[in-house]
């Protein structure tokens, strides 16, 4: 099969990093070629490389067997290459024809010809069985739907290869496997596509061949057919993975959080939780799954305080605590979605960043006792390895795993009776995430109340105990974890109905 | 007394008097459209005004007049579009600077002026229309600056919702990282959108000493700049809702010398202040009300920088 593309030892460096380090790229001609790599190892880079926003800092590009130097991505576009990116780029005030036309002459330029567009459309959803209402306003639509609207911009400019930049990561399951459908019908259509993920398993479902990255370089193309998910995964991190956690029987002691009947209002004033109850026991990790923004932020900063629900309980070992500011909620660890902007305050050094909660511990007369503060600090920076230059570094200069140990340190170490843990692994590497997992299960072996939100299935499954769905504000089910399957809660979180049965 | 008559002439007034804000609410909803927010108009209106009056007597052709107002104005807002496009700056603080800016040379240049009589834009009387009864004095009766800014809008309408061009500017001054990801050249639109309108700012200060008032004087502005920041608001950055907005505070202007002449017994200051009032009002509601659901470009006032998360 002859190759398509070819990007050859392209270095790509920002300042003293080297996210692209003489890496090269062969695909085929129609094939649905993965890119797969752990945060940061550069796969983003290389196909903004090759997309035009960035310009190499060496190397070659040879598209169609001509060499190509893109230097914006209107000069990509103009090749034949499109991109789906992980932040969709639309404009959403505006309907699904215009964000598509957008940059696009039609024949009766300037003039919009929307006659022109609609069949060009029409013939596209026939062919590769896209549907969507061109007329309908972008912001209206699921995330599921802004997808195909961004395949179908792509495919509107006659694309020969199409990237496609994590394009599972806000999906529910029943929308993965639609939208590998559709790659695998728009390949036998001549189409090539770049599917880049951290993902093994939806690399291995869907992908002809596989290229691995690792801290910027090459490790190796492999045949899809001819490998696993042991390989793959050695492969990616540069050593064998232990890919479970251990998850001890623990028994279930008293009731420690309650939640009755929760209304919170979002920051435009609608509801965003609507009626929620449910309560978590001592020991227990309670997985609340959804696709992001059907109320999770808001019902978690209601439980740790930092939103006024208007309506309903929440009670933490049977007392009241509703109507109380975040100081009052001390049992409660925190640790939220958004690490940098509500985790941390990330000017300020990780010693400090450590102590936040507990300054009223250290003081010394008007002064906090600093000394005392960094031996404690030592402690926690060992015990959950923070790697950090120095405990006086501002935190933001940490790394994203280094961030979230830094944060499990202050919290755990409080000895929280619930733990609230928002998205705890979204953006981490493979030991990042098998870390913090691992801490959650020991805290609730610990007698703690765990309570995990999450859009990570995978990451549901595995550690809880009770999973509950949550689409549009209300929960959607509440089951065991033996009696639940991907089937059944990725049917809940599309908004599918429990039937009774 | 407050009759039919009265009436008539109070709207024809207030077409008179809305003009010039229609002229500088058009521009600066071009460019707001774009992403570009340009505080400076009460700097670009009275920079218009003095070019407007300075070229009419220079030339002896207000229309030259006109002509180099826009082009004043177009001056100006190439240092706002610089500063807040190329160099990224902060683009409320560039505004003020550029008020500050076009109320100072003005006040400089623009003394010897003062008192000098220059070459008008009068009104043109439509044969037959005009002599309608009532309809004619009030629509029929006005200058062509007055019927160009009509068509104008119209026009500006068709530009932003019916063509390309619109679509990018849209898209620019909404989601500039996802225009730039289709080739739409983001920097290049912005300027444009800013130039043309500083050009049409520039105009709506002609208007003011070459057709309203007809004299110039320091500072004759007096704060429409200001309430044409309101009138884009409260247009909800619509050109067609922008006459309707521009003629209304017109009125609103013009309210009080009229009911001053027919002996009703309000305060004057306190009816002149009534535009101000109002101005604020809107303000508040817009606030109240969040700016995206009245409207506001979402990425209004934001410098768009590739690469960098928004």
């Amino acid at each position: 099969m002859e190759a398509i593309l070819e990007m050859r030892n392209i270095v790509k460096r920002f300042g003293d990093v080297v996210a692209n380090d003489h890496v090269n790229l062969k695909v085929r001609k129609g094939e649905i070629h993965g890119l797969l790599g752990e945060n940061g190892a550069g796969k983003t880079t290389l196909m903004n490389v090759l997309y035009g926003i960035y310009q190499p800092d060496e190397g070659e590009i040879i598209f169609e067997g001509r060499k190509v130097r893109f230097k914006s991505p209107r000069d990509a576009i103009s090749a034949g290459i499109g991109m789906v990116h992980q932040h969709f780029m639309l404009v959403p005030r505006m309907n699904v024809l215009q964000n598509v036309i957008l940059g696009y002459r039609t024949p009766s330029d300037p003039l919009i010809n929307h006659k022109w567009v609609e069949s060009k459309v029409e013939k596209l959803s026939e062919k590769y069985g896209i549907d969507i209402a061109l007329y309908e306003v972008v912001m209206n639509l699921s995330v599921g739907e802004e997808q195909r609207v961004e395949i179908l911009k792509a495919l509107f400019r006659d694309v020969k290869l199409l990237i496609l930049d994590e394009p599972t990561a806000v999906l529910t399951p029943q929308e993965v496997d639609s939208l590998f459908y559709a790659l695998k019908s728009m390949t036998k259509s001549g189409l090539t596509i770049i599917f880049i993920t951290h993902k093994l398993k939806e690399a291995l479902k869907v992908t002809d061949r596989i290229t691995v990255l690792r801290k910027g370089k090459n490790v190796g193309t492999v045949i899809t057919a001819e490998t696993s998910e042991r390989e793959l995964a050695r492969m990616m991190v540069g050593r064998d993975v232990v890919m479970d956690v251990a998850k001890p029987e623990v028994e279930f002691g008293r009731e420690v959080l309650r939640v009755e009947d929760l209304w919170v209002k979002d920051d435009r004033g609608g509801f965003a939780v609507k009626g929620v109850s449910f309560s978590i026991r001592e020991g227990e990790i309670f997985g609340i799954a959804g696709v992001s923004g059907n109320g999770q932020k808001e019902l978690e900063e209601a439980i740790a305080g930092l939103r006024t629900p208007a309506r309903g309980k929440i009670l933490l070992d049977g007392k009241d605590i509703t109507k109380l500011g975040v100081e009052k909620r001390n049992e409660i660890a925190y640790v939220p979605e958004d690490r940098i902007g509500v985790g941390l305050a990330p000017s300020l050094s990780v010693l400090e960043n450590l102590m936040l909660k507990d300054f009223k511990k250290y003081r010394k007369g008007l002064v906090l006792d600093y000394e005392k503060m960094e031996e404690r600090a030592k402690e926690l920076i060992e015990e959950f390895s923070v790697k950090t230059p120095s405990l006086h570094s501002p935190a933001s200069t940490l790394s994203g795993g280094n961030i979230q140990r830094l944060i499990l340190a202050r919290e755990l170490s409080r000895s929280p009776r619930l733990i609230i843990a928002s998205q705890p692994t979204r953006g981490l590497d493979v030991a990042g995430i098998d870390y913090v997992r691992r801490r959650l299960v020991e805290s609730a072996a610990k007698g703690c109340a765990v309570l995990l939100i999450s859009e990570d299935l995978d990451e549901i499954f595995q550690i809880s105990d009770r999973i509950a769905v949550i689409f549009e504000g209300e929960i959607r089910g509440i089951m065991e974890r033996k009696e639940a399957d991907y089937e059944r809660v990725g049917y809940l979180m599309a908004g599918g109905l429990e039937v009774a049965v | 007394m407050v009759d039919a008559g009265f009436i008539a002439s109070l709207l024809a007034s207030s077409i008179r008097a809305g003009t010039p804000l229609l002229y500088a609410t058009l521009g600066e909803t071009l460019t707001e459209r774009s992403g570009i927010l340009n505080l400076g108009i009460e700097g670009i209106m009275i920079t218009g005004a003095f070019t407007g009056f300075a070229v009419s007597i220079l030339t002896g052709n207000p229309w030259l007049g006109v002509l180099f107002a826009g082009f004043a104005g177009m001056a100006l807002a190439f240092i706002h579009a610089f500063f807040s496009i190329t160099l990224k700056a902060n683009q409320p603080i560039t505004g003020l600077m550029i008020v500050l800016l076009g109320l100072g040379i003005t006040g400089f240049f623009g003394r010897s002026y003062i008192g000098e009589v220059a070459v008008y834009i009068n009104p043109i009387h439509i044969p037959y229309l005009s002599s309608l009864p009532y309809v004619g004095e009030i629509l029929f009766t006005h200058d062509p600056l007055a019927y160009i800014a009509v068509i104008l809008a119209a026009v500006l309408w068709f530009l932003l919702f019916k063509t390309r061009y619109g679509l990018e500017i849209i898209a620019a001054g909404e989601n500039p990282e996802a225009a730039d990801s289709v080739g739409v050249d983001v920097d290049r639109i912005r300027y444009i959108s800013t130039l043309i309108g500083g050009f049409l700012v520039g105009i709506g200060g002609a208007y003011l000493s070459l057709a309203y008032a007809k004299l110039w004087t320091e500072g004759m502005t007096a704060g429409r700049g200001w309430i044409c920041l309101a009138l884009v608001i409260f247009s909800g950055w619509m050109p067609q809702r922008a006459v309707l907005g521009a003629y209304l505070f017109g009125g609103l202007d013009v309210l009080s010398f009229k009911l001053q002449a027919t002996g009703v017994g309000i305060s004057y200051h306190l009816m002149r202040m009534v535009p101000y009032v109002v101005t604020i009002v809107v303000l508040l509601f817009s606030v109240i009300r969040k700016r995206a659901a009245f409207g506001a470009p979402a990425s209004l006032g934001v410098p768009y920088i590739r690469g960098r998360k928004q």
